[in-house]
Parts: structure tokens; sequence; C-alpha cells
């Protein structure tokens, strides 16, 4: 017999990893050694506490969002990926860009497609959504935070891609909650935050970003709003705030942070 | 792998994620974010093999990234997170609150293959395969673990459980 057992033959015992050779012999070496023995017995307890301690999320109701994850692959990447409304999207928007550089394609597209022929730039659309929802006391916002899951992925589901609110905790911002918006030519997502001075700050979403060219970080004012916004892949983000630049930077900076893809 | 099949591994995911992450939420993002992957990564299944398997080494995959990114976390704490269920424990048991709390002190890697041990009963073969590491490593990741959580739940006793400490 093996005069001694390592750790992890200790381990492999317990775990009924051993060839049965072994394991008669770990169970002789194992008369001998009673601190050895209590080390098993604290590990089984742990075994058993673990099971008693997870167990129950077994028998929790499943969320909805993980149901419809596991039967749709709504927000996944590939070729599902994009809805037909955002196929669509992407070809009025393709349409309006073209018409910009000819007169008789945007007479022919206006025509067609008068939906897509006003295009808003991205920080004038974030700062007029923040004017019109911030100062709203009563209902600024559709789904309130105590509502996240449901916002995230109603949200998630409405814009063909996972959406979600960063943290702004640390910053003093808390999340109120979010809603849908229309933006050029499809849904976008706001959502709305607010500091302990009731001072409110707008995250703008969009998905319209059909040229994938990544921006830095741009500010423009709008007004008193002040907007510090970037494109990020088919993402265009826009901050809104009627605070300072350099205030708003630092937000938008750990804005940038949490949202960077993984 | 179907909808079907899928379904039927929800709870598993759910459970080993929760004791993994801590945070409930935390736990069904990254249970959202595995099925998503899998979804999308479905060429890469073959039929016949193990989807437990699968799935748990993409959502290792997935927390691996999600650990690697930089300070600024977007994990809410949950103080609820720790409130589950808990059944009446005799005073011979491990208290669950305080294996909650020491569990998460545990360096992530020794959590996991405890947890795929202990509470997922996988072998430590799965286990090798699913995290993508030697066997060696799995038994020294294992002994380590075990032993680093009953010296947590001996020596230090009922840790502050409000704040999972990342």
């Amino acid at each position: 017999m093996t005069t001694t057992v390592t750790d992890s033959e200790l381990n492999a015992f317990l775990d009924g990893e051993l060839t049965p050779a072994r394991r008669t012999e770990v169970e002789l070496w194992l008369a001998g050694h009673p601190e050895a023995v209590m080390r098993l017995e604290h590990f089984l307890a742990q075994r058993d506490a673990l099971h008693r301690l997870f167990d129950p999320v077994l028998d929790e109701p499943l969320p909805e969002a993980l149901i419809q994850a596991a039967q749709t692959p709504v927000r996944s990447a590939g070729w599902w990926r994009r809805q037909p409304w955002q196929q669509i999207a992407a070809g009025l928007l393709v349409a309006c860009v073209g018409a910009a550089g000819g007169w008789f394609a945007r007479d022919r597209q206006a025509a067609a497609e008068p939906i897509a022929a006003v295009s808003v730039p991205l920080p004038r659309q974030a700062a007029v959504a923040h004017a019109v929802f911030s100062p709203d006391v009563k209902r600024p916002v559709e789904i309130r935070a105590e509502q996240e899951d449901q916002l995230v992925t109603w949200l998630s589901k409405r814009l063909g891609t996972p959406v979600r609110p960063p943290r702004l905790g640390a910053l003093g911002f808390e999340l109120i909650g979010g809603r849908l918006l229309p933006g050029n030519t499809g849904p976008v997502a706001q959502f709305m935050y607010h500091d302990g001075a009731g001072q409110r700050l707008t995250l703008y979403v969009s998905t319209e970003n059909s040229g994938h060219r990544d921006t830095a970080f741009r500010f423009a004012q709008e007004g008193p709003v002040n907007v510090f916004y970037w494109i990020d892949g088919e993402f265009g983000y826009a901050l809104s705030a009627g605070i300072p630049k350099d205030e708003l930077a630092k937000l938008a900076t750990a804005v940038y942070a949490q949202l960077e893809p993984r | 792998m179907d909808s079907a099949a899928l379904l039927a591994e929800l709870p598993r995911l759910r459970r080993y994620a929760r004791a993994l992450v801590g945070d409930r939420m935390a736990a069904d993002d990254l249970v959202q974010d595995t099925l998503e992957r899998a979804w999308s990564r479905l060429d890469r299944w073959r039929p016949g093999s193990d989807l437990r398997t699968w799935l748990f080494a993409i959502m290792h995959n997935l927390r691996i990234d999600q650990l690697r990114r930089p300070a600024v976390e977007c994990i809410p704490i949950d103080e609820d997170a720790h409130l589950l269920p808990v059944r009446a424990s005799q005073s011979d048991r491990i208290e669950l609150d305080n294996l909650a709390a020491a569990l998460a002190r545990l360096p992530e890697e020794q959590r996991a293959v405890l947890l795929l041990i202990s509470l997922e009963e996988m072998s430590y073969a799965e286990v090798a395969a699913t995290l993508g590491i030697p066997l060696g490593t799995v038994m020294s990741r294992l002994s380590r673990g075990r032993e680093h959580l009953r010296q947590i739940l001996a020596g230090d006793g009922p840790s502050p459980r409000l704040r999972v400490v990342r």
C-alpha cells in the first residue's frame, strides 16, 4: 500500500474518480488518519450545503426573457439578426443618403419614401427627445427602473439588438427608466437618469447607423442642452443633459466604458 | 439542438450561473447571453455531443470575457442576491448564508471547478472539457477550492453579505 494520499486523491475519493483498487487503499489509509476523515466529512457537508443553497433555483419559475431566448434567436448575431423592418429601414436610409447626392434621385425617392426624406442628425434628435421628456414630472419614462428586466427585454426586442442601461450610480445618477421613440427610420431607445438634485440626464440609443463609421466623442449644444455623442458600429449614442460640458464628459466616458461591445 | 432541448437545460444553467455569479439579475443575464451565443454558433454544435457540456462551455467563455472587461462593471449589486430560499438548517450543517458569502470570496477559477463538480456533479473529465483546462488543473483547483472554502467557513466566520467584492 502506498503510504501517502495526496489532497487531490482525497478529493477524487470523494467524487468517485479513483480506480477500485486505489479506492480500497485510500479507505485503509483513512482508518489511520482521522483528521483526513474530518476534512472529507466537511467536503461532503459543503456539497450538501451547496445543493441546499442553490437547488431551489431549479424550481423557480423561468423568467420570460430566458424562455424566449431559448426558443427564438432574436437578439443573436447572425443572418437572422436583422428583422424585416430593419432591412426596410436600412434600405430607406441608403436610398436617402443616395438621394442627397443626386437631384433626380432625390425627387424620385422623396416621392416614393417621404418618411425617409428628413434625416435629423443624432445629437439634434437626442437633444429634442431630452427636452421633450426630461421635464415631465409624472411620466418621464414608459417603463420605470423598478421593472428594469422588462425594460431591457422590451427595448432589446424592439431594437432587434441587446440594449441595456449603464450604471451611473458611482457618478451620482440613478436610472429612472426608459422609453421607445421613433428615430429617423425606426425605433430608438431613451434611458433617463436623475441625480440627488433632480437634474436629469438622458441616454439616446439608436441602431440606425448603417454606415458603420465609428467616431470619437463629439460634443454638441442644442440650446440649453449639452450633448456628447459617438457612433460605434450600428449604434449611435448620445448623452444629453443641461449640465456643464466637463461633467457630462465624465458621464459619457463612464457610459462608453460600460457599453463597449464584448 | 432545438428549443426544447435548450429549455430543458435552462434550470441547471440558471442554478450554476447563480452560484457562480451570486447576483440574481447578473446570473440570468449570463444565461441569456449563453442562449443567444448558442443560437448564433449553431453551426459549431455537433449533433450527438453533450449539449450541457457545450452550453456550460459557452457560459464559461462569456464569463471570462465579462471578467476581463475593464473596471466599471455593468453589474448591479442586488441586495437580495443572497436571500435565496433558506430552509431550516441544523447546527451541524453549514449555514447557508455563510456559504453564499464564503463562496463569493473564492477565486473565480476555484469556484467554477468546485461548483461544476460538487453542485453540477460533472466528472473531472467533463469539467476539463467544459473549461478547456487539463485534468490535473481541474484536480488542483478543486482541492484548493474545497480547502479554501473550508478555511473561510471555519476561520473567518460569517462575513458581511451585503456587498460582493468583485
